[in-house]
């Protein structure tokens, strides 16, 4: 948190200001004070530090060793983790004492690690996060401690470091894969991921989805970096030479612009790093097999999977994004709890490779749209190598992290500078489940705002999907039923306890979408699978629909806004919720038979059309040779 | 092997000359500014058809003693002209085809590019070395 808030402005190592910023943090965290940027201006007495910069000076002289890692790991999550108890109010002292007692016995520290870790507590999906990010923030603070922090300096230390950490990293590659990150300008450290991502969600709601040139423009720009270098970054990190970025796109660029704001000098080809590929299970190859991580891991399967679940619920209308590979990669790593993902990547790597060089839209629609309805249960792990699961699980993530998204957007709105990596703290919250609820109707209202469905508070909407199977099976209705499903969901959006409803006409939509025939471009759009972004195009396609479609819509129309009226009257009763699934389930139905007919008339006139078209071509090739000489 | 490569805009003004540095590095330059108008009248000569129907390699536009030029024309009228030397007898008809299209394919990715404003200068890193590697692999 305090390496979060004090290297707000700067990133990637601690420059002196960083450094006496973090102190004076740490002494606000010892004395009870929340941290913040306020809290440094008071009075605080110096920091209770001693023993550990000692310590840190000590570790660095033993740093050559494989035990100069543990310790310096143990270390750095000591210390956040006294930040964070600091934070919490509680604990202090007693984490302060077991810092330094492995700091003294450096063959025990992997043990205290492991039980470090697991006396964390804190931020569960951090649990992989948080060995690559002490590591880089060890490094980092070590490298700092000793002299003034200097870029040279740095650089210099951190070859030091970095020639350590990777003899270690050799000896201990796959638990300790992170540990060759600490200070690799071209990595992305995972306070920064996070930051990249929020920043991500900002611009774009939808964390598979791209984010368009023109709004990536107008984002870096505020950088206030010079336009050549910008278009330079461009280049490096639009891998796919799409106009778009996705999102290790653009977490690539958003680093590049950060090391490039402090000073370095910008690579002329992609630094493996920052690559897509590399970034998808870089980011989340959290669970090694590494047995210290398994252990904590394994201690919280349940709550993560109570959350998964919940992601599903939340995530189960995500776009598809052309960007299969992020989602699929993702899912991987989430779904692997156990240590065999490692092997796994490299395959995924090659299946979302092509399947990303195919036309994603028809590939993935077919997969996800199919996947939809059975990634409601909970048990979605390895054998749901599905989108939509993926982006569940994509979503899992960074939402649970991303404690400080609404601190991130006060930030932004007081620094108009979007570069700065870290985010602000976040506020204090004790229990994860309850911050991610928070999180979640956040999310709501501001997905509400953006046109997007809050998350069903509760259960699966399964039996409603098997109810709709038949429906699906028989009916290619996907504009109509959309339409009309659409337009009464709408209304519901403003209360969460109806959203399970959106879901299933959404899941219903789905399936029926990939069956969907409609020639028109509508039909990209559509055959997406249900999504909170697809919801608003949806929306302007209806209108469209509207607009363009005369008698088949009065029917249409005559039946919404008998329901629409209906509709807002029960929706702000909580007790009737179950009644108002119900009528929208009737009328859902009826909705269905509706949009058939209208499907069946639209699919006439089609080809009414498109004979009237043959003919006229035939008469103008008749008539072509003839002028034609 | 290509001695020069220009992409010329659609107003008739460059966005891009690179050459081998020799000392005619201007003459290059000259030449490829006149050969524009054999690029006008090849265009030009196909005006009834339609735009699609127009091919977009124009093949050579005209040879002089030391080198040959080829063209190149775009949807959107930018040229690509590209001066090669008459020396280099094994170079085909159909390499200097593919070699446009790998220019065409840079030119895309730097219009893809949301800093890039069209009708600016091309910068891009990228696309000099993927120029530079075209000029210098068959030579």
């Amino acid at each position: 948190q305090i390496t979060e808030l004090c290297g707000a402005k700067r990133v990637g190592y601690f420059g002196p200001a960083q450094f006496y910023v973090a102190l004076k943090l740490i002494a606000a965290a010892q004395s009870g004070l929340p941290i913040r940027i306020e809290s440094i201006k008071s009075e605080l007495p110096l920091p209770r530090f001693m023993a550990l910069k000692n310590d840190n000076e000590m570790r660095y002289g033993n740093a050559a060793e494989i035990h100069g890692v543990k310790f310096q790991i143990p270390h750095a999550t000591l210390e956040k983790n006294s930040f964070k108890r600091a934070d919490e109010g509680d604990k202090k002292q007693e984490t302060k004492s077991p810092p330094v007692s492995p700091m003294c016995s450096p063959p025990a520290s992997p043990s205290n690690y492991q039980r470090i870790l697991l006396n964390y507590g804190y931020g569960k999906s951090r649990s992989g996060l948080e060995q690559p990010h002490g590591v880089p923030y060890e490094a980092r603070h070590s490298t700092n401690l000793q002299d003034g922090p200097a870029t040279g300096n740095y650089g210099s230390k951190s070859a030091l470091v970095h020639s350590s950490l990777s003899r270690s990293l050799s000896v201990e590659r796959e638990p300790q894969d992170s540990s060759n990150y600490p200070d690799d300008p071209w990595r992305i450290t995972e306070e920064q991921r996070e930051y990249y991502i929020n920043q991500f969600k900002s611009l774009q709601p939808d964390l598979n989805s791209f984010i368009s040139g023109s709004v990536a423009k107008n984002f870096f720009t505020k950088s206030k970096l010079p336009i050549p270098e910008l278009s330079h970054i461009w280049e490096l990190s639009d891998v796919d030479c799409d106009g778009a970025l996705t999102l290790p796109e653009f977490c690539a660029a958003f680093h590049l612009i950060v090391a490039r704001k402090n000073g370095y000098p910008l690579p002329d080809t992609l630094p493996e790093t920052l690559l897509p590929d590399y970034l998808q299970p870089a980011s989340l190859k959290p669970k090694r097999d590494c047995a210290l991580l398994d252990s904590y891991s394994e201690s919280l399967p349940v709550s993560q999977q109570t959350r998964d679940f919940n992601r599903t619920e939340l995530e189960t209308v995500r776009e598809d994004p052309t960007n299969s590979e992020l989602l699929i990669l993702f899912d991987v790593a989430t779904s692997v709890v156990e240590p065999t993902s490692v092997e796994e990547m490299p395959d995924k790597s090659a299946l979302t490779q092509d399947a990303n060089s195919d036309d994603n839209q028809a590939l993935n629609v077919s997969t996800t749209a199919k996947t939809i309805p059975k990634d409601f249960k909970p048990s979605q792990h390895l054998s749901f190598k599905t989108v939509v699961q993926e982006s569940n699980t994509l979503k899992a993530r960074p939402r649970s992290r991303s404690y400080s998204s609404t601190s991130i957007e006060d930030a932004m709105k007081k620094g108009e500078e979007p570069p700065t990596p870290p985010p602000r703290p976040q506020k204090a919250h004790s229990r994860a489940s309850s911050l991610d609820l928070n999180k979640i109707f956040q999310q709501n209202t501001q997905a509400v705002k953006s046109g997007w469905l809050p998350p069903p508070p509760a259960l699966p909407p399964r039996p409603f999907v098997s109810q709709q199977g038949p429906h699906h099976v028989t009916n290619t209705e996907p504009v109509a039923q959309a339409k009309s499903s659409y337009a009464e969901f709408r209304l519901k959006e403003q209360t969460e306890q109806v959203s399970e409803i959106e879901l299933q006409p959404q899941m219903n939509r789905a399936p029926s979408q990939t069956e969907g025939s409609s020639p028109t471009r509508k039909e990209i759009l559509l055959t997406q699978p249900p999504s909170k972004p697809i919801r608003r195009k949806f929306r302007s396609e209806n209108q469209m629909l509207e607009n363009q479609e005369l008698t088949p819509t009065s029917s249409m129309t005559s039946t919404l806004p008998a329901v629409k009226p209906h509709l807002p009257a029960q929706n702000r009763q909580s007790s009737k919720q179950k009644r108002a699934i119900q009528t929208a389930i009737r009328k859902n139905k009826e909705a269905n038979a509706v949009l058939a007919r209208l499907n069946s008339e639209l699919q006439q006139q089609l080809k009414e059309v498109h004979k009237e078209r043959i003919a006229l071509e035939t008469q103008l090739e008749q008539l072509r040779p003839v002028t034609v000489l | 092997m290509a001695v020069c490569i220009a992409v010329i805009a659609k107003e008739n003004y460059p966005l891009y000359i690179q050459s081998i540095t020799t000392e005619n590095e201007l003459k290059f330059h000259y030449t490829v500014h006149t050969s524009l108008d054999v690029v006008d009248e090849k265009i030009s000569a196909m005006g009834k058809a339609l735009v699609d129907q127009r091919e977009l390699y124009l093949g050579l536009l005209y040879p002089t003693e030391d080198y040959k030029v080829y063209g190149y024309v775009t949807n959107s009228k930018v040229k690509f002209v590209m001066v090669a030397d008459s020396s280099n007898t094994a170079l085909r008809d159909n390499e200097i085809h593919s070699m446009f299209q790998k220019l065409h394919n840079s030119y895309i990715d730097v219009m893809c590019n949301p800093f890039y404003n069209p009708g600016d200068c091309i910068h891009s890193r990228a696309f000099d070395n993927m120029l530079t590697s075209m000029m210098m692999q068959v030579c």
